[in-house]
């Protein structure tokens, strides 16, 4: 060890120096390449939009004309309503699903296995042919008690399951398999001190799944379910193999009969575009809501909540105070 | 209060408690020392079902946990069931294991509103009396992200009261806190301690269990090496491994 000078600070700037030393001002790092990249860039850019939308087999009043018609405008709704629809089948299903896998009972666990196993084993445009020619599979359904020919009601399958509904068995069962894996990803992410400290409470595991457990693997499970929501939308397309009337069956209809192929399949491109940003912002405030107790602006808020719960128990406006 | 006979737990092939004995009377503290890994945490975790004994028994409150006797046959407890036993018994966690997504009142609330069912503004009253009893009555609508590891714990400690317990288990309750907010967790305890409350207490401070224990046991093994009141264990411990274990601790 070498004895050099003690070690410490300068006697007469103990207590730090009284007054802030003048700013850095150091001239920054120039970055040349990314100025050529971004001119590159940006040049490669106009000249492609300048092509396409000069084009004119992309025939732009077409396009308009088709944007906004009634038929289009009712593929789109259908398309919107397969899509939360489906999505509100997978979620409820793949809660559901993922519980059960997790399960400490065999039958439950197994269930849901060979459930996942089924769904995610076949492709989802195969599922939807299969939900559409169900009716091929059995013909009439019946409600009654099996093996002794009591019947209470029945009816044309083809009526029960139109192609509708085919289509939301089809893309909602195929979601609840995914869906199942994402939860249960999500379930697993929670601490298990978390379930420990619930059942020392005295709280039951259902309890302590829906209060405790849930709430918290919503936090990892919203990003994941966003993105297939937004994936989701765009599966909806698949439908028009069964004709559901979706976004994509009219515009596939329509240029079957008016070969403006190019303009409408533009139109079907303008509003998958338009509902997946609609999502993104959307999904943004949903993570913020599951996200509650993480974020950095809780501290702040802390103030307001307490003003809330004051004005909820005495029922009156603290703020008149 | 707590009664156990024999106690014996394995996790596979090791045996973490090897036919452990004790008492816990009500109004009493009873401290239970060691050094780490000799089955002093794996117990605590037994006596509220949390982990199931392999041999022997535990009984809480004069009720055998988590088995029903019915004549020379034991009975598995339904979930139901065992949820209703471990209401009557509080437990504090090393880490507070608070629920992140709540405030601190809302942890102390959620218990009695969902479990016992209490009226919410019952319960919001209490949690808030409870809160302002370990010094906390300007956190109530904290989260816990928020709060120092101290103020975790203190809220640990009420969320547990709020249950209104007959028993109290803490399980290394300062060990995962800073030095300095030793003291604020180890105060509420002493304050409980005074006031009655049954605890039983895993920890390393042997200055808290000479202040308020009624007994203390060493654990080391698996087995309890030696107990009896702090300031016979204590001062002058008889087995050879208390005293080294004292003399690192005191160190």
């Amino acid at each position: 060890m070498s004895k050099g000078p003690q070690p410490g600070i300068d006697s007469q700037n103990v207590g730090g120096s009284s007054s802030r030393p003048e700013a850095i001002k150091a001239i920054p790092i120039r970055h040349w390449g990314r100025w050529i990249a971004a001119a590159a860039i940006i040049f490669l850019a106009f000249a492609l939009t300048y092509s396409f939308v000069r084009n004119p087999h992309v025939e732009w009043p077409i396009i308009w004309h088709y944007l906004f018609k009634g038929l289009i405008l009712r593929g789109v709704l259908v398309t919107l309503e397969l899509t939360f629809l489906a999505m509100a089948i997978g979620a409820v299903g793949g809660t559901l699903l993922a519980v059960m896998r997790l399960s400490k009972n065999p039958v439950l666990a197994s269930v849901s296995w060979v459930y996942i196993w089924f769904f995610r084993g076949t492709p989802v445009y195969v599922q939807i042919l299969l939900w559409g020619n169900f009716a091929i599979l059995y013909p009439r359904l019946f409600l009654g008690l099996p093996f002794v020919n009591v019947v209470f009601a029945s009816a044309d399958s083809n009526r029960v399951i139109g192609v509708f509904v085919a289509a939301l068995l089809a893309l909602g069962l195929n979601e609840a398999a995914y869906a199942a894996e994402l939860v249960r990803a999500g379930i697993i992410s929670v601490e298990r001190g978390q379930a420990e400290a619930a059942a020392s409470l005295g709280m039951s595991p259902g309890l302590t799944m829906r209060r405790i457990i849930l709430p918290q693997a919503m936090r990892v499970i919203i990003p994941p379910m966003g993105n297939e929501t937004i994936s989701m939308l765009k599966t909806t397309s698949l439908v028009a193999v069964i004709a559901a009337l979706d976004l994509m069956t009219r515009v596939t209809n329509l240029y079957s009969q008016n070969f403006k192929i190019f303009p409408l399949l533009l139109v079907a491109c303008i509003w998958y575009m338009f509902f997946t940003t609609l999502l993104t912002i959307g999904q943004r405030y949903l993570e913020a809501y599951f996200g509650k107790g993480f974020g950095e602006k809780e501290a702040a808020s802390a103030e307001k909540r307490a003003m809330k719960r004051l004005e909820r128990k005495t029922g009156v406006d603290p703020g008149v105070f | 209060m707590v009664k156990a006979e024999k106690v014996w737990k394995s996790f596979g092939k090791l045996d973490v408690l090897k036919g452990i004995d004790f008492v816990v009377y009500p109004r009493q503290t009873f401290v239970l020392l060691g050094p780490s890994g000799g089955g002093k945490s794996t117990l605590l975790r037994c006596i509220n079902h949390l982990e199931i004994i392999d041999a022997g028994r535990l009984w809480v409150d004069g009720e055998l946990m988590g088995y029903r006797e019915k004549g020379s046959a034991l009975h598995e407890m339904k979930p139901r069931d065992v949820s209703r036993q471990r209401a009557k018994i509080g437990m504090v966690f090393q880490r507070f294991n608070l629920f992140p997504h709540m405030t601190a009142i809302e942890n102390v609330m959620e218990a009695p509103v969902r479990v016992k069912g209490v009226d919410r503004r019952v319960a919001e009253a209490e949690a808030e009396l409870l809160l302002t009893q370990v010094g906390l009555q300007e956190k109530l609508d904290v989260y816990p992200a928020q709060l120092s590891g101290g103020q975790q714990q203190r809220v640990a400690i009420a969320r547990a009261l709020a249950m209104k317990p007959k028993l109290m288990l803490f399980d290394e309750p300062t060990s995962a806190l800073d030095p300095e907010v030793v003291s604020e967790v180890l105060d509420v305890m002493k304050r409980l301690a005074r006031e009655g409350t049954t605890m039983v207490v895993v920890t390393h401070e042997i200055g808290f269990a000479k202040e308020v224990a009624d007994g203390v046991a060493l654990m080391d093994g698996g087995v309890i090496v030696e107990h009896g009141p702090p300031n016979e264990v204590l001062v002058n411990p008889k087995e050879e491994r208390t005293k080294a274990f004292l003399s690192k601790v005191l160190a």
